[in-house]
């Protein structure tokens, strides 16, 4: 009966929230939510929005390589935006990079959450040497720096299962290597909220009540939590697709077979001295654009939700 | 003439939402050596009036009308630069909270030497030594080290005596404190007032006192205003006012002291909430709280509720209030009917 | 101050310990260094007997311990490729690495401290809104793509011909856009001083320096926009703050107010920052060195993982972990100069 009654209520309550409210009032979050939106509409229609398959070698031919895009001389009718070196239309690269891109951008965060929500909630609700260990953990890995993390686990896991097994895997292989790099922003976070949350008397109300410390943790403490989850999780998105567009650049990502929009950048970096600048730039363009939009709405919810996040 | 005076002045906040009026035609004036005191519940606009003087309130309030004339200088419209001449200078303020109101960076030698260079051209060792003078006539034990010391190494008691030192650095005219005991451990409240009483009385300095404690505002203050909903209600001598409250609300305030209810009852409080100032009740800004708004027939007074009151005098005190000026009005009718 | 130091020290052995093994259990899982020292051609017997005198059956603990005691003493290995001492490697890459560093530093601590302190004082201002809205543009530009795009404009030039080059507006845009190109991008460049040991150093001469600017500004990009926000930010907060009205009301000019009042304790959070985002450069280093080619020790960390140099490796990473803890504890040495709380308690308040 109750969670009859939320269902429906919580929809109400969206729909008089402050958050809705903010959002019709603010042209810059409807803009970046629209070009967002966009963007994973049309990477996730790659298959019928290309116009070739970039994975199709058939589809290839190696002498239309280099083609530089509509508006500059030279330009082919038929690629729109230019090929690559290996004759492949960059348009369909992109599209398809973007969406492997985004796979592992939201498969990582989606990990790093996990982790990074349970961490949290064991070291703040238990506390002690649980808490203890956990959070210097989390300390070292930071201190360190997730990129620099993700780049040592990434080669060493390279090295270790070989690169032709690394590359087939590789998609899975990054979001498990970036999900494990940013646990400890997430478990710091929810920690911090725990740890407030903890003194209200509504945990002690459960307590009170008889109910196990599981059943208080997942039912009454992280509902709770979930606001600076859902305001990080937007920068965890962008600095998850940024960190694996560097791994990626390193040679430690996607495969040119398969590339996400960090290894169409590294592909085209190599051409840029011959003047074949678009290789590169344009899907570093598209990897700007969406980033920036993630991060202006994530800028926006901090506002508009003001949670208490985990500072420094 | 005064030493200061103001008249009809209007603070506003420009809110996004509008503006809100938070001060509205507050006058009043204060003689060399006087002390005034400010009372009002939170929220009534005390902390506004005392800050506007200097004109400290920040960015989306600013002054909309009337005049603080000192000293026979204007200081609304004075750029910033002129201000600062007279802030710290001839007029200082001392802070609600000592715990927040030194930098925790800065030794307390360091902010209480910037403060008189800020005003005067004289060396850092000179400088030293009026600081050390003036911790000496706070009472405050091994003044030497205290100005070597940092804010964190002392007690809230012994950061609002080196404030009060600070307030008293330049030998100002007069001195705003804004709550100046409220923060601090009951024990040493009076403690506090009382140097601060003794050291305005001896060097003849001007005393604004801000506060929500009647008890000592009858004690240290020889005027006081009272304040509600960013409007002065009723002015004039402390003892006068203490003793024969006029405005409702006053009386309120007068009946909700815990030494004015019999033992084992409630306390007399006011009803009702002070109303926020951006949605305040037409008319007398007190009349939903006010047991007085029935007229002799029982109906709520029109005036109350469409009118903002006027001062009448009341002897040697102002009110702003209908019911007031009625009774004032009958009085004066039976006294000309009597002469008559 | 002593149980601060203390405290840090522990802190510090903790780190280099977690370090240490892992760079350990690196070494142990990866490199065989019998297939390295001998070839395919010797039996098993003889790589067995090796083996055992080189000590790789002992337990895993007594090979940690070895390791560690030849790291402490600066014995990482030999590396496969460079046949010499994987410490003298790094040595040798080093300088160039800290050059790359330096310049970036100096570029944020310039641009960050006045750009973050005007955004405060001025919020509303129009140049305070570019420096946000650019901060946010600088966040979401991966450092690699920086460095391209850096590559593209002052090194090999751009011909811009957006704008119709028939009118006056369309061929003078064209032409202040466009760009000559020609600064180097590759490389540290030839004219290097010695300086002393390894040090070879770009900042002692014209075409040195040269080199090391597009690097330096690719490096700075990524942290200056975090610096601004961060500074911008913690002002603000410290602008609203009781003893700021104080000051005002002494009549302390703003100036004052600002630069003494106001900056020292927004200092205090950017240090602790600072000192975390040290570690996030050097890991940035690594991208800045690939794209410019810039011969220090992310490039050839870089070139180690693809040349499974496994020694080299290792000692990479213990090197970055000495540099993260004594960076660390210098941060917080500062943090304790400038915050006066510290010193007394013994912990940062």
């Amino acid at each position: 009966m109750t969670t009859q009654v939320s269902t429906t209520t919580r929809w109400a309550r969206f729909r008089d929230s402050y958050l809705l409210y903010s959002f019709k009032r603010t042209w810059s979050a409807q803009l970046c939510l629209a070009i967002f939106l966009c963007l994973v509409l049309a990477a996730f229609m790659a298959p019928w929005l290309a116009p070739t398959n970039p994975y199709d070698l058939r589809q290839i031919d190696i002498l239309d390589s280099e083609l530089p895009p509509f508006w500059i001389e030279g330009a082919v009718e038929h690629y729109t935006l230019g090929t690559d070196a290996q004759g492949r239309d960059l348009l369909s690269i992109i599209l398809y990079g973007t969406r492997v891109s985004l796979v592992i951008g939201f498969g990582a965060v989606i990990l790093q959450a996990i982790l990074g929500v349970t961490f949290g909630l064991l070291a703040g609700y238990l506390g002690g040497r649980v808490d203890a260990i956990l959070m210097r953990l989390a300390d070292i890995q930071l201190s360190f720096s997730t990129l620099m993390v993700a780049i040592v686990v990434g080669a060493v896991v390279k090295a270790t299962l070989g690169s032709s097994f690394y590359s087939q895997y590789a998609v899975l292989m990054l979001i498990l290597i970036i999900g494990l790099a940013e646990w400890p922003q997430y478990a710091r976070t929810v920690r911090a909220s725990v740890l407030a949350e903890k003194s209200k008397e509504y945990v002690d109300a459960a307590r009170v009540m008889g109910l196990g410390s599981r059943r208080i943790m997942f039912r009454h403490v992280l509902p709770n939590t979930l606001s600076p989850v859902f305001v990080i999780s937007t920068v965890q998105i962008a600095n998850a697709i940024i960190s694996e567009a560097a791994l990626s650049f390193l040679g430690l990502g996607m495969p040119e077979t398969h590339p996400s929009l960090g290894s169409l950048i590294k592909s085209g970096f190599d051409y840029i001295q011959s003047g074949s600048w678009w290789i590169t730039l344009i899907p570093g363009a598209v990897l700007v654009v969406l980033v920036l939009v993630i991060n202006l709405l994530g800028d926006w919810l901090r506002d508009v939700m003001n949670p208490r996040l985990y500072k420094g | 003439m005064s030493l200061l005076e103001v008249s009809d002045l209007d603070v506003r906040f420009a809110l996004r939402q509008g503006e809100v009026r938070a001060l509205r035609n507050v006058s009043f004036s204060l003689d060399r050596g006087e002390r005034l005191g400010i009372v009002g519940e939170s929220g009534a606009g005390k902390s506004v009036a005392a800050f506007s003087l200097l004109n400290l309130i920040a960015s989306p309030g600013f002054i909309a009308g009337g005049s603080i004339r000192f000293d026979g200088q204007e200081l609304t419209g004075l750029s910033d630069r002129a201000l600062r001449k007279v802030r710290g200078n001839r007029i200082s303020m001392i802070f609600q909270d000592p715990m927040m109101t030194l930098n925790p960076v800065l030794s307390i030698g360091e902010q209480m030497i910037e403060c008189l260079k800020a005003h005067r051209r004289i060396s850092h060792r000179e400088a030293r030594a009026i600081a050390l003078h003036k911790l000496q006539q706070v009472q405050i034990p091994s003044p030497e080290t205290r100005l070597d010391q940092y804010p964190h190494e002392l007690s809230g008691g012994m950061r609002q005596r080196i404030i009060i030192a600070i307030a008293l650095l330049l030998d100002p005219d007069i001195i705003i404190a804004d709550e100046p005991t409220t923060a601090l451990d009951v024990t040493i409240q009076a403690e506090i007032m009382a140097l601060l009483l003794e050291l305005c009385e001896k060097h003849n300095v001007g005393l604004i006192l801000i506060t929500h404690d009647l008890g000592v505002v009858s004690q240290v203050t020889q005027r006081m205003l009272v304040m509600y909903a960013g409007r002065v209600i009723e002015q004039g001598p402390t003892r006068e006012i203490i003793n024969d409250p006029q405005h409702p609300y006053t009386q309120g305030l007068m009946n909700a002291l815990p030494q004015m209810a019999t033992p084992g009852e409630r306390l007399n409080q006011i009803p009702g909430s002070m109303p926020s100032l951006s949605n305040l009740p037409s008319g007398c800004a007190f009349h939903p709280r006010c047991g007085f708004v029935n007229d002799a027939n029982g109906q709520p007074r029109r005036a109350c509720l469409e009118q903002v009151p006027d001062f009448v005098d009341s002897g040697n005190c102002r009110v702003a209030c209908h019911m007031v000026a009625e009774m004032l009005e009958e009085e004066q009718r039976l006294a000309k009917e009597e002469t008559s | 101050m002593i149980a601060f130091l203390t405290k840090r020290l522990m802190h510090a052995i903790l780190v280099m310990l977690v370090i240490s093994v892992i760079a350990f259990a690196i070494q142990d899982n990866l490199g065989d260094p019998i297939q390295q020292m001998v070839g395919q051609s010797v039996p098993e017997s003889e790589r067995e007997a090796l083996r055992e005198r080189l000590g790789l059956n002992d337990p895993f603990h007594v090979q940690y311990l070895r390791f560690a005691g030849n790291a402490i003493q600066g014995d990482f290995g030999y590396s496969y490729f460079y046949r010499e001492p994987a410490l003298d490697v790094i040595a040798r890459h080093l300088p160039a690495t800290l050059e790359l560093v330096f310049g970036a530093t100096l570029i944020i601590v310039l641009l960050s401290v006045p750009i973050g302190v005007y955004s405060a004082i001025k919020p509303r201002s129009p140049l305070s809104r570019f420096f946000m809205g650019a901060s946010i543009v600088g966040i979401s530009v991966p450092v690699f793509l920086t460095a391209i795009v850096l590559i593209q404009i002052f090194a090999i030039g751009m011909k811009v011909t957006l704008f119709p080059e028939s009118t006056a507006w369309g061929s003078w845009l064209n032409a202040t856009l466009s760009t000559e190109g020609g600064m180097p991008s590759f490389g540290r460049g030839q004219d290097l001083v010695h300086v002393v040991g390894y040090w070879d150093s770009n900042l002692f001469s014209a075409g040195g320096l040269q080199h090391l600017v597009l690097p330096s500004i690719a490096l700075a990009s990524i942290m200056l926009p975090l610096f601004i926000r961060l500074i911008r930010a913690e002002m603000l907060e410290v602008l609203q703050s009781e003893y700021v009205k104080f000051a005002r009301a002494k009549g302390i000019s703003s100036w004052r107010i600002y630069f003494v009042h106001a900056l020292k304790n927004t200092m205090l959070p950017v240090i602790t920052v600072g000192g975390v985002q040290i570690g996030t450069m050097v890991a940035y280093t690594i991208l800045t060195e690939t794209v410019f080619q810039w011969p220090g020790m992310g490039l050839m960390f870089l070139d180690a993982i693809n040349r499974a140099d496994i020694p080299l490796i290792v000692a990479y990473l213990m090197i970055v972990g000495v540099i993260f803890v004594v960076t660390n504890t210098i941060v917080d040495l500062i943090y304790g100069l400038v915050n006066p709380t510290v010193k007394l308690t013994g912990k940062p308040a």
